[in-house]
C-alpha cells in the first residue's frame, strides 16, 4: 500500500449498492453466494427439524410420538431437504460461488446472469418443495423407489419429484459455470498446476453435476409422468422394470455423494495447508485424486442394489470397483496428514473442523469398505449401519468441511472477525455431539436394527437414547455459529485482508472484496501454497 | 467502424476481449449440450433395455407410426438446420436482412414440424394408442406395446418441448438481429443458438429410425 492513510470505509461488494432490488437483480458472484447462503441455511434448519422429529420418535421403542405414516414422511423429508436443498448446493453454491473467481483472479464467473438464474431456479424448486411439505409431504424415502412412488404412495410425489427435478437445473448451471470459468477465466500465470486444490475439487464436482444431474432429472420426470399421465416406463404391471429406475437413480445419486464430499475435501486442503504453514504434500496426487474420484464415482452405482436382484457377476464387478474408490480417497487423507507432519500447526477453529473432517471421513470411508464387500453388505443392508456410514461422510465429512470453510473465509466474506472462543466451543459441541449421535448407530445397525422403522425392540433403547442425546448436543453446535456469525456482522472487529496470513489470491483482495474483486488483473508468478515464502522473515517491515 | 463500436459496447465487464467472450460462450453451450445428451440418454437407455426385452412388441408398435409424416418432419428439420447455419453465416458477414429472413424461415420450419407432430399425436389419440386406461392395441403383446408408446410419447414429447424452446430462442435472436444487435464482431448469441438448434435436430435424427423405421411394414400410412 503506497497511500499513507486508508479511507475509513472502502467500497466493497456489500456496500456498493443498497436496497432489495440491488440484491435480487445482482450478477455479482459474491452477492449470489450470499443469497445462496441464506436460502440453504433455511433448508438446513428445516431438514434439521425433521431430523429432530425422527430422533425424538426413536427415543422410545414404541411408535408413540407420531403415526407410522407420519414417521415415513419425516425421514423422507429430512433426506430430500438435506440432500437436494442443502448438501448438494452447500460448498459449491456458497463458498464456490464466492471463491472460484477470486481464487483464479477473475472479475466474475463466466456467466454471471446464468449464475443468478441458477439461484432463482433453486428458489422456485425450494418453494415447490415447501409447498409439498406444507400440503402433506412425501413418504417414499428420498430415493423415490418405484413402484412405491409411481403406483402405491398416496402422498405428493409429483410435486416432490418435480421440485428435485427443478433443483437439479440449478446445480447443472452452477457446475457448468465452474467448468467454463476454470477453463477460460484464469488470470495470467494461473496455470492448472498452480490452481488451489479447492478449485480442483470443485472442478471435479462440477463435472459430476454436469454429467450426472441430467440423468436424475429425466428419471424423476418419468416418475412424475408415470403418476400424472400413465407413461408407464417403470410400471411392472406393463412389464416395466423397477430395477431400471434404481439403475438410473443411482447413476446420479451415487456420484452425487461425491458432488457433496469433493468440494468439502477442497476446503480441507486449503485449511490444512494454511494452519500447518506448509505446501500441501503431494499437490499433484491430491489434485488428480479429485478427478479420480469423479471418474470412479460413475462406475460404482450398483453397490446400492446388491440385494435388489442384480446378477451376481454384476455385483462382483461393482463391488470391486467400489473398493477402488478407496484409493484416491486414501491418497487425500494420507497427504493431508503428511502435510501436517512437521508443520507448525495452529488449532484455530477452521483447523479444528478440518481435523474433525479427516478423522470422521476416514471412519465413514473405512465403513464404506465394509459395505462394498458383498457378504457384509447383505448382513447390514438397510440397517442403521448404513445410516451411520453415510452420516459420517455427509455430516462428519461434508458439514464439518462446510463449517470449517465458513469460519475460514468468514473474514473475507463479511469483513468481520468472528469470536474465536465461542467458535472453538461450538466446534467441540459439533464434534462430540456428532460422534455421540452416530457412533451408536454403527452398533445398532450391526446388531440388526433396520432403518426406516419407527419402533424397535426394547434392547436397542439405550443406544437410541444416546443417539438422540447426541443429536441435541449437535444442534447446539449448529445454533451457536448462526448466532455469533450474525452477531459479528454488527459487533465483530473489522477483518484485515489476510487475517490467517494465508496463501491464495482471494486473500490479496480487500475484506470484503470490491465488486470486481481486483482493481488490476493479478499476474501469478508463484506456486500454490507458497507458505515457505510467506513465512520468510521479511527484511522491510510492512508499511502502514 | 460501426461494428467494432458495437463490439466494445457488447464486451461484458469480466472478459478481457471479444475473443475470450466468444470462446467462453460457445464452450458453455457445448457443456450444456453434454448435459442434454445425458438427459436424453436416460430415455435412450430405457428404449434400449425394453426393445431388447420385448422386441416383437416394439416392432408392432413401430408399425403404427405414420412413416410419411415422420419422414416429412425429418426433411423439415434438416432444411431448418440448413437455414439456421445460413443465418449464422449471414450474421458473420454483416447481412442483417438475410440473417432475419433465414432465422424467420428456421422458425417457420420449427412451427411446421410441431404442426405435423400435432397431427400425428391426434392420430394416435383417435386410434387409442395413448398409454393409460383407454389404451387399446390389436397385437400379440399389447401390454408391452404400451411401454413402446410410453417411450414414444416421452421421447417425442420431450423433443417437441425442446423445439418449442428452440423456436422461442430463434424468435428472440430474430428480433435482436432485426434491431441490428449482431454483426461480424458480435454474433455469438446467433452461433450458440444455432448449436442448440442443431442439437435438437440431431436428437430427432436418432428418434426417427428408432421409433419409425424398425419395422418393415406399416399400417399407419406406409410408403
Amino acid at each position: 500500500m503506497a497511500t499513507a492513510v486508508q479511507p475509513v470505509e472502502q467500497t466493497n461488494y456489500l456496500n456498493a449498492d443498497y436496497g432489495i432490488k440491488s440484491w435480487l437483480l445482482t450478477t455479482d458472484h459474491k452477492r449470489i453466494a450470499m443469497l445462496y447462503l441464506i436460502s440453504i441455511s433455511v433448508f438446513f434448519w428445516i431438514g434439521g427439524l425433521f431430523a429432530m422429529l425422527v430422533r425424538l420418535e426413536l427415543l422410545t421403542p414404541a411408535g408413540d410420538l407420531m403415526q407410522a405414516d407420519t414417521y415415513n414422511k419425516a425421514f423422507t423429508m429430512h433426506g430430500i431437504t438435506m440432500v437436494f436443498f442443502f448438501l448438494i448446493p452447500s460448498v459449491p453454491a456458497v463458498l464456490g460461488n464466492f471463491l472460484v473467481p477470486l481464487m483464479i483472479g477473475a472479475k466474475d464467473l463466466a456467466f454471471p446472469r446464468i449464475n443468478l438464474l441458477s439461484w432463482y431456479i433453486y428458489v422456485v424448486a425450494g418453494c415447490l418443495w415447501l409447498y409439498t411439505i406444507i400440503t402433506g409431504g412425501v413418504d417414499t424415502g428420498w430415493t423415490f423407489y418405484t413402484p412405491l412412488s409411481t403406483a402405491f404412495s398416496n402422498t405428493h410425489v409429483i410435486t416432490g419429484a418435480l421440485s428435485v427435478f427443478i433443483a437439479g437445473f440449478s446445480s447443472i448451471f452452477t457446475g457448468l459455470n465452474f467448468i467454463v470459468t476454470i477453463h477460460r477465466m484464469r488470470a495470467p500465470g494461473m496455470t492448472w498446476q498452480r490452481l488451489p486444490l479447492f478449485l480442483w475439487s470443485n472442478y471435479a464436482a462440477a463435472v459430476i453435476m454436469v454429467l450426472g444431474t441430467p440423468v436424475l432429472a429425466i428419471t424423476l420426470l418419468l416418475v412424475a409422468l408415470e403418476r400424472a399421465f400413465n407413461i408407464g416406463v417403470f410400471n411392472p404391471a406393463l412389464g416395466g422394470d423397477p430395477l431400471l429406475f434404481q439403475h438410473l437413480f443411482w447413476f446420479y445419486s451415487h456420484p452425487a455423494v461425491y458432488i457433496m464430499i469433493l468440494p468439502g475435501m477442497g476446503v480441507v486442503s486449503e485449511i490444512v495447508a494454511c494452519f500447518s504453514r506448509k505446501r500441501v504434500f503431494g499437490y499433484n496426487a491430491v489434485a488428480l485424486a479429485s478427478i479420480g474420484i469423479a471418474v470412479l464415482g460413475f462406475l460404482v452405482w450398483a453397490h446400492h442394489m446388491f440385494v435388489a436382484g442384480i446378477s451376481l457377476y454384476a455385483a462382483l464387478v461393482f463391488s470391486l470397483l467400489s473398493f477402488f474408490v478407496a484409493i484416491p480417497s486414501a491418497i487425500k487423507v494420507f497427504n493431508w496428514t503428511a502435510t501436517m507432519y512437521k508443520g507448525s500447526i495452529r488449532f484455530d477453529t477452521p483447523m479444528l473442523y478440518a481435523l474433525g473432517f479427516i478423522g470422521l471421513f476416514t471412519i465413514g470411508g473405512l465403513t464404506g469398505l465394509f459395505l462394498a464387500c458383498l457378504g457384509v453388505d447383505v448382513h447390514v443392508h438397510d440397517t442403521y449401519f448404513i445410516i451411520a456410514h453415510f452420516h459420517y461422510i455427509m455430516v462428519g465429512g461434508m458439514v464439518m468441511a462446510y463449517m470449517g470453510g465458513l469460519h475460514f473465509w468468514w473474514p473475507k466474506i463479511s469483513g468481520k472477525l468472528y469470536p474465536e472462543a465461542w467458535a472453538k466451543l461450538s466446534a467441540m459441541f459439533v464434534f462430540f455431539g456428532f460422534n455421540l449421535t452416530f457412533f451408536p448407530q454403527f452398533v445398532l445397525g450391526y446388531m440388526g436394527m433396520p432403518r426406516r422403522y419407527q419402533s424397535y425392540p426394547p434392547e436397542f433403547q439405550v443406544l437410541n437414547v444416546l443417539s438422540t442425546a447426541g443429536a441435541s448436543v449437535l444442534a447446539v453446535g449448529y445454533v451457536l455459529p448462526m448466532i455469533y456469525f450474525l452477531w459479528s456482522l454488527r459487533y465483530g472487529q473489522n477483518a484485515p485482508p489476510n487475517p490467517w496470513n494465508a496463501a491464495g489470491l482471494e486473500w490479496k483482495a480487500a475484506s470484503p472484496p470490491p465488486t470486481f474483486n481486483f482493481d488490476v488483473t493479478p499476474v501469478v508468478t508463484w506456486e500454490a501454497y507458497n507458505y515457505d515464502e510467506l513465512d520468510k522473515p521479511q527484511e522491510v517491515p510492512i508499511a502502514r | 467502424m460501426h461494428a467494432s463500436q458495437t463490439a466494445a459496447h457488447e464486451l461484458r465487464h469480466h472478459f478481457a476481449d471479444m475473443d475470450q467472450q466468444r470462446d467462453t460462450a460457445s464452450f458453455g453451450m457445448w457443456i450444456f449440450l453434454v448435459t442434454e445428451i445425458m438427459f436424453f440418454g436416460g430415455l435412450f437407455l430405457s428404449y434400449m433395455l425394453y426393445r431388447f426385452l420385448y422386441p416383437t412388441a416394439f416392432l408392432e408398435g413401430s408399425r403404427h407410426m405414420n412413416i410419411r409424416l415422420g419422414a416429412l418432419n425429418t426433411a423439415v428439420l434438416i432444411c431448418s438446420s440448413l437455414t439456421m447455419v445460413l443465418a449464422v453465416r449471414c450474421v458473420k458477414i454483416n447481412q442483417r436482412k438475410l440473417t432475419v429472413i433465414f432465422l424467420l424461415i428456421t422458425m417457420l420450419l420449427g412451427f411446421a414440424f410441431m404442426g405435423v407432430k400435432a397431427i400425428e399425436y391426434h392420430e394416435h389419440w383417435v386410434a387409442r394408442e395413448v398409454p393409460g386406461p383407454a389404451f387399446q392395441f390389436e397385437g400379440t403383446d399389447p401390454r408391452h406395446t404400451q411401454i413402446f408408446f410410453s417411450l414414444y410419447f416421452a421421447m417425442t414429447g420431450l423433443h417437441a418441448l425442446h423445439m418449442i424452446i428452440g423456436c422461442g430462442l430463434v424468435l428472440f435472436l430474430m428480433i435482436n438481429a432485426w434491431r441490428g444487435a449482431y454483426n461480424s464482431e458480435y454474433y455469438n448469441p446467433v452461433e450458440i443458438g444455432g448449436l442448440y438448434w442443431h442439437f435438437v435436430d440431431i436428437v430427432w435424427i436418432w428418434l426417427f429410425p428408432l421409433l419409425y423405421l424398425i419395422s418393415h411394414q406399416h399400417v399407419g400410412g406406409g410408403f
